[in-house]
């Protein structure tokens, strides 16, 4: 039995201090139980000698100086772990919601994990089909990758997350068993019941661990959320061998949560607010993605971002673009236009697929393909501009042309319906039948030997 | 008495009332013996910064001195070696406590097993002074290994060891100094990572460090001995720049610094430089390699390290007579390292959040680049080449603007640029080099006489493009006179046609400058002919169809790096065509 102390000597937003403790360990996990025996779980952020700081998960309402007794855990925060945790609903600190009971545990596990040493890890390199061009062809996503959304508030995101998760074939080939950790952090209840009724309906979800931490949770709870989701995700990759594919949304809500609790430790704030060791938090995050040598597993990441204000150069998306490999970024006014995925091709981008597409992965043609695509599509913004200008009849006839293909290309190669799940193939040819709009004079990111094989523009005709 | 832990904050630790502690000085923390550093002294209280992570640490747990300051081991074995930010090689951790990191893995640096090859090179009686060289190894097919007396010891060799097989640790030579006293030397020695390593004197700036990428070559060369600094947003392509730099540039040795940044990129350097092969002398690239993994989860305080780790290393080997480049990648995430530090320590912050002493840090690292001459009178350079990563792709943040201060060679990656997957995406406008006088005698006698001033015409025509885009922005370029039509024609040429580069074409992946001399001929002669036609009042389509400006686009593939007799044909046939053009 260990020591329990009454009473705290004070009492600081989700923060309460105690004196007199000895023997406590930094980061040691805190009972702290109240007068009707409810009880709130804590943790050590910091110590002084004998006084320690703990941070309250629950939040300190209802907190006085002398109703709470404290007891000391002796080891820190620690997820329960074993395989039937697939199929299970938890709450943004690991505690099951979904009244099954608790978890028999195999092992527990430290929820910040450790670094994955660098040269353990082995390069990923097989890609992923998900089914849409705009990000098969363009921004590859690998097994392996920590790939985001970067999104605003309205649009389809979570729409375009699902058809990720529906449509994506993480184990093909591999014969190996999949599974989906899903950490929502700061989301509404909507959002997390929408996700919740996909898995259902496309039959996965019992191959689903999803970790709850609701807009109205207590925030110190959401720090904790993508720790534990990680941390079921590394065990259920590394040790189970599987191929899991996280989803963390929403990344800007936790790193909200992580500025509140920052300036309640009176700690002295970066840009906009925002610790400055925000960098180095969501990376800590985000590098838990990866490949192992010697283990048949990997974890893939999908986090979710909204940006505020729709604002690329915001400290979160801005950060998370350095961490991450590449980033998927959705643009309002395609959205607007009806266009669905609306997806941003110029800034959008994944750092893997040069190694993981082309002979021998996908397609000979495809890095050429995406590249040519790239280029053309950024001289049709070229195009645009100049005709918000001088107006479009005063255009030059290529102008016209990279006009003409622009609309195209956003109909009919990003645009795709939510059940339209396209072959790597598939979507290669689309992009030759759009290039093959272009004079070939024009192509100049195309091998002659490709251009004579697929270059037909009696194809694109038909596509009008 | 022994000292105990008294605060925890994160990896920063206070012991309380003690005056054993020097600053600076490495000590271990704790009962796991966590490696940390003293950061401040005062009455009250020490305080140490720790390299690991704090978790499960208690108060009361001891500390223990070590009484020197944080060291580099400097000997055989780091080259084709992975480091952390403190010195630790990661394969031994790995083997240590597996894929994951542990805590408190305290392993040597450099393995103390192995035998070395050694030729000794002084005999009895000479006599030797700091940083002068007492022996020689092969450390890898590429690099000769040469052993030098420390700095601050010089004496008279009392006795030297057979050639033969010899650890790390073996005595293989003893020198009596002045006082009598005998020191032995062994096949390494240590030096602490913040200190310059000491040189006879600098030398001025005389020789590029060639990259093979036109767009620095030709445009805003680097120097051996010299700093550049690569600012841009996210997926820009820093990261792809100090690849190719690190893959082809002419330095004798790499040291590569991943600081903070992905571990699947420090995975990817590992895979890649061990099948490529030194186009120079055909031997594996890792064999002149050594990396700094401290990636972006690994503790903050040994991310501050990791760039000091880093250029005492390359001090080590430019003290040997070799021309060492630095690629740190990237300096933002070290300067946000200190930020948190600071933050931790309630120190007062300047801009950002950043602490006041960032620019005097910054310039600190950066002066220890230099041309030099070593005290055992070879010639060496550090070149340090520093990636940064501006929050918001805004260049007006802190760490850039400080880093200009101290840099001569800007290569300004661009947004725009890199969405039209335009790579290198160093932006011609914003981008310099201060190094151009430097080296104009070495272009003059090693390439041609006439190279800078065709790249000063290039570099006008790029200039000129930019002003006349202002108005075709504005009126559409139909409105414009034959003339700028064609400055805007060539100018698209040297953009797609010199200024882009393959990465991922064999022959585009690395250009000699004497083709890329050959290049700007062309395009230039191709200019002036285009010019003298337009000037007789010939319309420019005329010279259009020809096909010549997508002909001399696409050279850059057509001609391969040893055949550059092919240009000729090129000059040939431009001049054809134009007189035919009616």
């Amino acid at each position: 039995m260990s020591l329990q102390f009454v009473g705290l000597k004070e009492i600081n937003g989700p923060l309460v201090v105690l004196d007199h403790v000895p023997q406590v360990s930094f980061e040691e996990m805190v009972e702290l139980t109240l007068e009707d025996g409810s009880s709130r779980m804590g943790r050590v952020v910091q110590i002084q000698g004998d006084r320690a700081i703990i941070q309250v998960f629950e939040g300190t309402r209802g907190l006085s100086l002398k109703n709470t007794r404290t007891r000391f855990l002796a080891h820190p925060m620690e997820m329960p772990l074993a395989k039937e945790i697939l199929g299970r609903v938890f709450n943004g600190s690991g505690r099951p919601i979904d009244g099954l009971g608790e978890v028999y545990p195999e092992k527990f596990a430290d929820i910040n994990g450790k670094p994955i040493n660098p040269v353990a890890r082995s390069y990923p390199r097989n890609y992923i089909n998900t089914g849409i061009s705009s990000i098969d062809c363009l921004m590859t996503l690998i097994r392996g990758q920590k790939l985001p959304i970067f999104s605003g508030s309205g649009m389809q995101h979570n729409k375009l997350a699902v058809q990720i998760v529906r449509q994506a074939q993480i184990a093909k080939d591999s014969g190996q068993e999949f599974g989906i950790v899903f950490a929502a952090m700061g989301v509404n209840n909507d959002v997390a019941d929408y996700f919740r009724a996909s898995f259902q309906e496309s039959g996965v979800m019992k191959n689903v661990t999803m970790f709850l931490n609701l807009s109205n949770d207590p925030i110190i709870e959401r720090i904790l959320t993508p720790r534990c989701a990680l941390t079921v995700a590394e065990y259920l990759a590394f040790e189970q061998n599987m191929h899991i594919l996280v989803i963390l949304t929403d990344m800007t809500s936790y790193s909200e949560a992580l500025r509140e609790f920052s300036s309640s430790k009176g700690e002295i704030p970066g840009r906009k607010g925002y610790p400055g060791y925000l960098y180095s938090d969501l990376a800590s995050l985000y590098e838990r993605a990866g490949v192992i040598e010697g283990s048949q597993g990997s974890v893939t990441q999908i986090p979710i971002l909204t940006m505020p204000n729709d604002d690329i150069t915001h400290p979160v998306p801005d950060l998370t673009g350095y961490i991450t490999e590449g980033q998927i970024v959705l643009d309002r006014s395609l959205d607007q236009m009806g266009v669905y995925p609306p997806v941003s091709v110029l800034p959008s981008l994944s750092r893997l697929m040069k190694d993981g597409i082309g002979e021998g992965y996908t397609r000979a043609d495809h890095p050429a393909v995406s590249n040519q695509l790239f280029a053309a599509y950024a001289k049709v913004q070229d195009a645009r501009s100049l005709a918000s200008v001088i107006g479009e009849d005063e255009l030059s006839p290529l102008d016209k042309k990279y006009m003409e293909f622009g609309k195209m290309f956003e109909k009919h190669f990003v645009g795709q319906s939510f059940d339209d799940n396209r072959t790597i193939d598939q979507t290669l040819d689309l992009g030759w039948t759009l290039l093959s709009m272009l004079p070939v004079e024009a192509l100049d990111r195309l091998d002659q030997a490709d251009i004579d094989k697929y270059y037909d523009p009696a194809k694109a005709e038909n596509l009008k | 008495m022994s000292n105990t832990v008294y605060s925890i904050n994160g990896p920063v630790v206070t012991v309380k009332e003690t005056k054993d502690f020097s600053m600076m000085e490495m000590v271990y923390v704790g009962n796991k013996r966590l490696i940390g550093e003293v950061i401040s002294i005062t009455d009250a209280f020490t305080t140490i910064q720790v390299y690991e992570v704090t978790t499960g640490l208690q108060p009361g747990e001891p500390v223990y001195s070590t009484g020197s300051p944080m060291c580099a081991t400097l000997g055989p074995g780091i080259l084709s070696n992975i480091f952390d930010g403190i010195e630790r090689p990661l394969k031994q951790l790995e083997q240590m406590s597996g894929a994951f990191i542990g805590k408190g893995c305290n392993v040597d640096a450099l393995d103390d097993e192995k035998l070395w090859d050694v030729k000794i090179t002084v005999k009895k009686g000479d006599a030797l002074s700091g940083g002068q060289i007492y022996g020689t190894t092969q450390e890898t097919p590429l690099i000769e290994h040469r052993f030098l007396v420390p700095p601050s010891l010089s004496g008279e060799v009392v006795d030297t060891a057979e050639n033969g097989k010899y650890k790390l640790s073996d005595c293989i030579v003893k020198l009596k100094d002045k006082k009598g006293a005998i020191h032995e030397l062994t096949l390494c020695q240590k030096w602490p990572i913040r200190i310059p390593r000491p040189v006879d004197n600098r030398l001025p700036i005389a020789m590029p460090l060639i990259t093979g990428q036109r767009v620095i070559d030709t445009l805003f060369p680097i120097a051996k001995g010299g700093t550049a600094a690569v600012p841009g947003g996210f997926g820009t392509g820093k990261t792809m720049t100090q690849h190719q730099l690190a893959k082809w540039c002419d330095a004798d040795l790499i040291v590569y610094i991943g600081c903070g940044e992905r571990g699947n990129e420090m995975t990817q350097v590992l895979e890649e430089f061990s099948e490529l092969i030194d186009p120079k002398s055909g031997k594996a690239l890792t064999d002149r390699t050594v990396l700094i993994a401290n990636t972006s989860n690994m503790p903050v305080a040994a991310r501050e390290a990791s760039i000091y780790t880093g250029i005492t290393l390359a001090e080590y080997y430019r003290d040997m007579g070799y021309h060492v480049a630095i690629m740190a990648d990237s300096t933002s995430r070290w300067a946000e390292a200190l930020r948190e530090i600071s933050g931790r320590l309630e120190e007062m912050p300047a801009e950002e959040g950043f602490p006041a002493y960032l620019p005097s840090r910054l310039s600190e690292f950066y002066e220890r680049a230099g041309f030099m001459e070593t005290l055992s009178g070879n010639d060496g350079s550090v070149s340090i080449i520093g990636a940064v990563s501006p929050q918001g792709s805004d260049f007006s943040e802190p760490v850039t603007q400080n880093t200009k201060r101290f840099v001569r060679c800007f290569w300004a990656l661009d947004k725009s640029l890199a969405y039209a997957r335009h790579y290198p995406a160093i932006n011609w406008t914003s981008s310099y080099s201060e190094y151009i006088d430097d080296l104009s005698k070495w272009y003059k006698e090693n390439i041609d006489p006439t190279f800078l001033r065709k790249r000063q015409e290039l570099s006008s025509i790029l200039q000129e493009e930019s002003k006349l885009m202002e108005i075709v922005k504005l009126i559409g370029s139909d409105v414009l006179p034959d003339d700028q039509k064609l400055v805007i024609e060539t100018a698209r040429v040297i953009r797609v046609g010199f200024l882009q580069q393959n990465a991922y074409h064999k022959d585009d992946t690395y250009v000699p400058l004497q083709k890329q001399l050959k290049m700007m001929e062309v395009i230039l002669h191709l200019y002036n002919r285009s010019k003298e036609i337009v000037a007789t009042g010939l319309p420019l389509s005329s010279i259009l169809q020809t096909g010549l400006f997508e002909k001399v686009s696409k050279m850059k593939y057509d001609i391969p790096n040893d055949q550059p007799e092919l240009f000729d044909e090129y000059m040939a046939d431009i001049d054809k065509q134009l007189s035919e053009v009616h």
